[in-house]
């Protein structure tokens, strides 16, 4: 082979490599519109039907149905993924449905060793019982500390909301949103929804703080919440981060390889340098 | 064929042989009914008894761990301060093998056991934190792997780190078992161990701080910085050599029997040394807490309850010790130089327990506590350790020098044969 058909074999080699690559990535640009949530909590009045829903759905026993349930804050639970929680303000009463956030970047999946916790291509942060070996090392990293352990157990599972990835997966809407009488709860793609919580907070400023609360924070979330007061007054954390999570430790799995080339190769000159003449 | 049946015989007598000689090395030595072994097996037995609740009613059943707490001592002391203690293998063998300073060489092989045996069990008890240990395989073999987790380089490392710490202690074990030739296959492996075994050591040292990076809004800010994997890393190498220092002072009594004179002659001498590597880490330690302190502008915590305990664990359980080493190093007083590496062990726990317990989720209204029976398994898994490393000094040449003299002349420590010969004070020139 001579030297020019050599350069073209190659180039042809590195073209049709190109070409195949950005399909693909068109390809997963596609499918990788995650779904999400919009709770506009402007809308919610407490029926709960989203947590018996939840329950029915996931098999979980039916949540006490007594009002007095909401008289303190709850958290999700190994038996409820979802609750809600009513917050006292200077007008009346706001409710917030309480559950996995869905990050984009989930702290929860990076965190796991094995994989189990993971971000499907819908959206969905889903965990796998077949992959978890119970370090619990997602409940340390999930800033909204949603993943709940089962430590009553000797053969424990991580419960957490799974968006209903089954469902969903089928085309179909998480339970919570179908069973939602009043439309507070809005399932669709993250994109059209973050549309839609701008059409209404430009629509009705006096209704809406102008935040989108997920829109940035953790990195972006699959839950968005709308609300009329601050968010921090209806049980938000207002010091999340608004990069990802894993961003955070980023920094640090980037020094590894270098770590583990460079060192080696160090200490095997200075174990030289050190070695005597008579050696 | 007369041949092949002598041989196959010489292979039968060797075997009973070696069969007979292990038997006889694994019957204890010494009294059986002494004060420690009868606590050692009240403990064992209490936790055997506690393991089984454990495993077979789940985590609640011993320990205090929550929703809020999902880690508790058996991860943030067993794990996460047992591996920082057993930091003194790296930097001793980095120190011998690498920088070739031969002084330190006759404590090599009880650190690198002392090491390896920390890794085993207080690595190792991770199992029981683990709720579904049988599932510890998946990021082994491959089916699942996440590699962008922290947990998975930290897990990797203890396995591999495992591994290369026996092969350094290997040649111990082939002299015990009289296997000339392995042991000189043995010893060839100890640099490319070594050098491997100090690569694993600063990303897993490291790692392990690297863990609390995501959990930024929960760590409260006195202890929570981006750079907690080179504070692990950097805290590691004192608290490794204070254990050395403190390890090795009670072995001096413990183990009297098993130590050369020479050794005892020579151990105030390592240990001045190690005191002063202690110092030296230790400040730049220290000024690098300073300086995420300054960087942070966490001056208004200072005053609050959390930052009075961060004034205790850097002034009592760092600033104190670091002068003591300093002023003990000067003038050579032994006794405070054991105070000092006692207090820098304390001070380590505290760190540990501070970043994974104490000042994680400072905020939460119920705080957790470890039950009585985490504490006792933690203490079954210190005792179960003891009596193996035990076992191991008092067979193998951990301490003393080989019982025979390798007829090859190949040793793990060529200058112990020339030491027989010669004066203490030559020692320190030989090679």
């Amino acid at each position: 082979m001579d030297r020019r058909a050599f350069i073209q074999s190659v180039g042809l080699a590195s073209t049709s490599l190109v070409a195949a690559s950005s399909a693909r990535a068109d390809g997963e640009e596609l499918r990788k519109e995650f779904v999400a949530v919009l709770v506009d909590t402007t809308r919610c009045v407490g029926c709960r039907s989203c947590e018996f829903a939840c329950a029915e759905t996931h098999g979980f026993p039916e949540p006490d149905v007594d009002e007095a349930v909401m008289d303190r804050q709850r958290e999700p639970s190994v038996t409820q993924w979802s609750v809600v929680n009513r917050f006292e303000t200077d007008d009346d009463a706001i409710f917030v449905k309480k559950q996995c956030m869905h990050c984009n970047q989930p702290a929860c999946a990076s965190a796991c060793l094995t994989k189990a916790m993971l971000k499907t291509e819908d959206g969905p942060v889903i965990w796998r019982e077949d992959k978890c070996m119970g370090c619990r090392f997602c409940m340390i990293s999930c800033p909204f500390d949603i993943p709940k352990f089962e430590y009553d157990s000797p053969v424990p599972k991580i419960q957490k909301c799974s968006l209903c990835a089954d469902r969903v997966g089928e085309g179909g809407v998480p339970a919570c949103v179908e069973a939602c009488p009043m439309e507070a709860l809005s399932f669709g793609t993250r994109s059209e929804l973050i549309q839609e919580a701008n059409r209404r907070i430009s629509q009705d400023p006096d209704t809406y703080v102008p935040h989108i609360y997920g829109e940035h924070e953790a990195g972006g979330t699959g839950y968005l919440y709308l609300s009329r007061v601050p968010f921090e007054q209806v049980g938000f954390r207002a010091d999340i981060e608004t990069t990802s999570y894993p961003e955070l430790s980023k920094d640090y799995l980037y020094a590894v390889p270098i770590v583990l080339t460079l060192w080696p190769a160090f200490l095997l000159a200075l174990s030289n340098a050190t070695k005597k003449e008579s050696d | 064929m007369a041949s092949t049946s002598t041989s196959l015989a010489l292979l039968a007598h060797e075997t009973r042989r070696f069969g007979r000689f292990i038997l006889g090395e694994l019957k204890p030595k010494g009294k059986l009914v002494t004060p420690f072994n009868v606590v050692a097996a009240v403990i064992l037995l209490v936790a055997a008894v506690l393991l089984v609740i454990r495993f077979t009613q789940g985590l609640a059943s011993t320990t205090n761990l929550s929703q809020d707490f999902p880690w508790g001592i058996w991860i943030g002391f067993d794990v996460i301060t047992g591996v920082a203690f057993a930091g003194g293998a790296y930097v001793i063998t980095f120190m011998v093998y690498v920088l070739r300073l031969e002084k330190y060489h006759p404590i090599v092989r009880i650190t690198v056991l002392n090491g390896f045996l920390a890794y085993v069990f207080y690595a190792g008890a991770l199992l029981f934190d683990l709720g579904r240990p049988w599932n510890v395989i998946n990021p082994i073999i491959g089916n699942s792997f996440g590699v962008s987790s922290v947990m998975f380089l930290v897990a990797w490392h203890f396995m591999l780190y495992m591994i290369t710490e026996f092969i350094e202690f290997s040649p111990a074990v082939a002299e015990w078992l009289g296997w000339r030739k392995v042991r000189k296959f043995l010893g060839s492996l100890t640099l490319g161990a070594v050098i491997f075994g100090i690569t694993l050591s600063t990303l897993h040292q490291s790692g392990l701080g690297a863990l609390f990076l995501m959990a930024k809004d929960k760590i409260h800010p006195l202890w929570y910085s981006e750079f907690l994997p080179i504070l692990f890393f950097v805290s590691s190498i004192f608290a490794g050599l204070s254990m050395v220092i403190l390890e090795g002072s009670i072995s001096q009594r413990v183990f009297r029997s098993q130590i050369s004179p020479l050794h005892r002659v020579r151990h105030d001498d390592i240990v001045r040394g190690l005191a002063r590597v202690c110092a030296g880490t230790m400040y730049v330690y220290f000024f690098l807490k300073v300086l995420v302190f300054v960087h942070g502008q966490h001056w208004t915590y200072i005053l609050t309850p959390m930052g009075s305990w961060y004034l205790v664990e850097m002034i009592i359980f760092v600033l104190v010790p670091v002068r003591l080493y300093t002023q003990a190093v000067r003038f050579g007083n032994m006794g405070v130089i054991r105070v000092a590496s006692v207090l820098t062990l304390i001070g380590i726990v505290l760190n540990r327990l501070n970043v994974s317990v104490i000042a994680y989720k400072w905020y939460a209204a119920e705080r957790y506590i470890p039950s009585w029976m985490e504490i006792e398994i933690t203490l079954a898994i210190i005792v179960a350790e003891l009596i193996v490393l035990r076992w191991i000094v008092n067979r193998m040449p951990i301490l003393r020098e080989p019982a025979e003299e390798p007829t090859d002349g190949v040793g793990g420590h060529p200058e112990r044969h020339e030491i027989r010969h010669k004066e203490p004070e030559q020692w320190v020139t030989s090679t």
